[in-house]
């Protein structure tokens, strides 16, 4: 499994339902490398931070999760955004795994960009504010507070 | 003790700033402000620009009050540690975040009594004069909605589950039938069964 979040209210957001990746096998991507003492025992890798105004990086991010996407081959990714968790699944999805997508509780009127435009490659698409929630996605069940 | 943070997507000096002065003014010399990349040099608060995970949470813990920008990362961990926070929302009209989504988040959070939220230097004061009384609030549940957990988990254990497949691999023949449909109410279906 990977499990993909920008650093963070993204980061934070991911370790507060890491008890559903309970007996995964879970490596970990974000992007500061600080982070790794949070989830020692995992798998840890970093990529280049990015969001829709550094488009430069935005493609360095893709390729970067690409290369992961590649290697690690994963069966599910999981993803509570930004940028690099939109990647991951939209490649992962094209890939054959099964996609995670949590909205961030961030976005309390409507959904974040990567979270409107990843529905159709996420399995189970979720938001964490139930008047955001739609028949066909994304649903809403909780969320991390 | 009082911590302050503008989180890790770049400086917020109208925040800063504005601490610094209620510092002075109220003689407060035990504030510490995380100020990200910001050529501004407080003068009445010790600051450093980044601090790292384990050294941030720290912070959080000794002080009794948190002052942040919205974003989740600095409520979230306020919230488990059973802080008290203050924020101030990023506004996009003067280039302090890509949109306005901080000030929906903290108009929403303090709605609902969490958290408290000041959307300028004077409401900021205000409350913080209102918030020298040290009390804890109630700390956050170290474990996420249990609903959450449980449809994530028997989603990732249920091997055969796909929702309804609306694009991606509408073109790809021969690929994995969809053996299961999620209607709207299937997520909290899957968790009663679990």
């Amino acid at each position: 499994m990977l499990a993909v979040a920008s650093g963070g209210g993204h980061w934070i957001q991911l370790l507060r339902i890491g008890p559903a990746f309970q007996d995964c096998d879970v490596t970990f991507v974000t992007t500061h490398e600080s982070y790794r003492s949070q989830v020692v025992g995992y798998r840890f890798l970093t990529v280049t931070d990015s969001n829709l105004s550094t488009k430069l990086r935005l493609l360095k991010t893709a390729f970067e999760i690409a290369w992961i996407i590649a290697t690690e081959r994963p069966e599910i990714v999981a993803s509570t955004g930004a940028a690099p968790g939109y990647f991951a699944l939209l490649l992962g999805h094209l890939f054959g795994a099964r996609t995670i997508w949590l909205d961030s509780i961030a976005n309390v009127d409507q959904l974040s960009v990567s979270g409107r435009r990843i529905g159709r490659c996420a399995d189970l698409w979720l938001t964490q504010w139930p008047d955001l929630a739609k028949a066909g996605g994304p649903y809403y069940v909780g969320s991390v507070l | 003790m009082i911590f302050v943070t503008v989180g890790t997507q770049g400086s917020f000096d109208r925040l800063i700033r504005a601490v610094d002065e209620w510092a002075g003014v109220r003689g407060r010399s035990d504030i510490f402000a995380q100020i990200g990349p910001s050529d501004f040099r407080p003068r009445h608060i010790r600051s450093a620009p980044f601090v790292g995970a384990d050294e941030f949470k720290k912070h959080v813990e000794v002080a009794n009050l948190i002052i942040a920008h919205a974003g989740m990362g600095s409520i979230i961990t306020a919230l488990e540690l059973g802080k008290r926070i203050v924020v101030m929302p990023r506004r996009a009209d003067l280039g302090e975040h890509r949109n306005d989504h901080q000030i929906a988040t903290a108009r929403r959070l303090s709605e609902n009594g969490r958290i408290f939220s000041a959307m300028d230097r004077q409401e900021l004061h205000k409350r913080l004069d209102d918030l020298q009384n040290p009390t804890t609030s109630e700390r956050l549940n170290s474990e996420t909605s249990s609903d959450l957990i449980r449809a994530i988990r028997t989603f990732i254990e249920a091997k055969n589950i796909r929702s309804d497949d609306k694009g991606c691999r509408r073109d790809s023949p021969g690929r994995m039938p969809r053996v299961v449909h999620q209607p709207a109410s299937d997520a909290s279906r899957t968790v009663k069964r679990s």
